[in-house]
């Protein structure tokens, strides 16, 4: 299907993308990869008045390291984020998670800022955000602010980002040492994650220092599992592990939808934390799979 | 409406389109190129993968309007000099089609891929292919026709 008819604007900068958009109110949106934009305007799910192409602004796009941080430009595209050599250490979560979304043509347009910005619940780029403790910038005609990740992400397709504001990026600690991975489990090929587990881990001789899960589609945001998080110090065995997993049980009942009840997506979230913990920490003696 | 340039197959046009014309719209119906297909209503299935850029993109799910200023090139600007691009010839040789409706989009991620990966690996080619979709070959010649093209440009 065709979209319904809209105004299109091509922003030649920030300042240009940010006026666009307070000119054309609550109906105007940005435009960058178009790949959650543009299939719901063709199902006539979205049907935006004006969309200023953001697509084209160089100055927010890429991969830098800055001290301790990465940060990355909101319209990098999920194929460069998959190939950025800055992402080390944990940071590197957000590599191994761009290369797992869609297939090559979708990570040659989608970007980071929209996938960021739809705050879709089943997206995977989120999650990993939250277990990186990564910072959401955001330009608006008042000017720059940063918000943390977990503030970010307010409900389904919804984000603390207000009308007219504009995502210029990631900040993302590097936490060199650690180790991570992302597990996520689908029916089919190209399905949306019915559940995904994003693990940041500290491993070290005496096993687990310290760990971080960010988990997706187990609620209208992205999740972390404290009570995982907790059990998980100190553990060194695959036991352990396990044991610490169950402890996702302790968060808010997960949703049901037609491809998964409650009860499914916690032993789903089990199963895959415990992958995703021994995938991390890279413990050969942990790895189930 | 919106002017629009852009080079298609080397060729540079220019045109009137609406904010809301597909790519694949444009390609097929105002320059008339219907070597690009479209197969889904999804973005789902790559019939109508092109290469924008240098990059193999879905031409359903991009706006005329957002290439603008870009080289987009369809399956048509595959042969030179009525030459067939290696990766045609392979898909020709290895059975690598049979109703040929997903062949263009297949062949045009493959070139996408190849000029990245000019050396991939069986499971490479089957990854890089993971957007596409075929309902007739079962992939299996799809994939060695891809293997066969890249020996074939490597030599
Ligand atoms: C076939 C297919 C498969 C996919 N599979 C996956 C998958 O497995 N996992 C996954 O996570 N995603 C998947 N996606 C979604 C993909 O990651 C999208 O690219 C991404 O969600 C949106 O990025 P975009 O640049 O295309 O944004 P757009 O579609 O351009 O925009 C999305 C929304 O965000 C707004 N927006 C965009 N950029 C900004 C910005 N910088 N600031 C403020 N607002 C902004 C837009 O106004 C719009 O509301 C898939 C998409 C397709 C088509
Ligand atoms: S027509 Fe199916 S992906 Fe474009
Ligand atoms: S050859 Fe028929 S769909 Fe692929």
């Amino acid at each position: 299907m065709i979209p319904a008819s809209f105004d299109y604007e091509r922003a030649s900068s920030l300042d240009e993308a940010l006026s666009l958009l307070a000119q054309g109110g609550e109906d105007a949106r940005p435009l960058a990869g178009g790949h959650s934009l543009l299939p719901l305007m063709r199902l006539r799910l979205a049907r935006p008045s004006l969309l200023v192409d953001i697509g084209g602004l160089e100055e927010l796009r890429g991969v830098r390291s800055d001290g301790d941080s990465v940060v990355i430009g909101a319209l990098t595209t999920h194929h460069e984020v998959a190939g950025a050599s800055e992402l080390t250490g944990g940071s590197g979560l957000l590599a191994t998670v761009a290369e797992g979304i869609g297939d090559p043509q979708v990570r040659h347009r989608g970007t980071l800022g929209g996938s960021v910005a739809h705050a879709d619940p089943a997206s995977d780029l989120p999650a990993a955000l939250l277990a990186l403790d990564a910072e959401v910038t955001l330009a608006g005609r008042d000017g720059e602010r940063s918000v943390a990740a977990a503030d970010f992400f307010v409900g389904p397709f919804m984000s603390a980002a207000a009308d007219g504001e504009i995502v210029t990026g990631v900040r993302v600690p590097k936490r060199e040492g650690w180790g991570s991975a992302y597990r996520k489990f689908q029916r089919r090929a190209q399905d949306w994650a019915i559940v995904g587990v994003a693990a940041v881990v500290n491993w070290t001789e005496d096993g687990i220092a310290g760990a971080v899960i960010g988990l997706t589609n187990m609620g209208g945001t992205p999740l972390r599992a404290p009570g995982v998080e907790a059990a998980l110090a100190g553990a060194s065995e695959k036991a352990q592990i396990l044991a610490a997993a169950s402890k996702v049980s302790e968060l808010e009942t997960p949703p049901a939808d037609e491809n998964a009840s409650s009860e499914y997506r916690l032993h789903l979230a089990q199963v895959l934390i415990a992958r995703a913990v021994a995938e991390a920490a890279g413990c050969p003696g942990m790895q189930r799979d | 409406m919106k002017r629009v340039s852009m080079t298609v197959n080397g060729v540079r046009h220019e045109a009137d389109v609406e904010s809301r014309t597909l790519l694949v719209h444009f390609i097929r119906e105002q320059l008339e190129l219907t070597g690009t297909n479209v197969g889904c209503d999804t973005s789902s299935c790559g019939a109508c993968t092109i290469l924008m850029n240098g990059q193999s993109v879905k031409s359903c799910t991009v706006l005329a309007v957002q290439a603008d200023g870009a080289a987009v090139t369809t399956v048509e600007g595959l042969a030179s000099n009525g030459d067939w691009h290696p990766v045609q010839k392979a898909f020709h040789e290895n059975h690598g089609l049979q109703c040929g409706f997903c062949t263009p989009g297949m062949m045009m991620a493959a070139v996408g891929y190849l000029d990245e990966n000019p050396a991939p690996t069986e499971e490479e080619v089957r990854l890089a292919l993971e957007g596409n979709l075929c309902r007739c070959t079962g992939y299996h010649n799809i994939v060695k026709a891809v293997l066969a093209a890249a020996d074939d440009m490597g030599s």
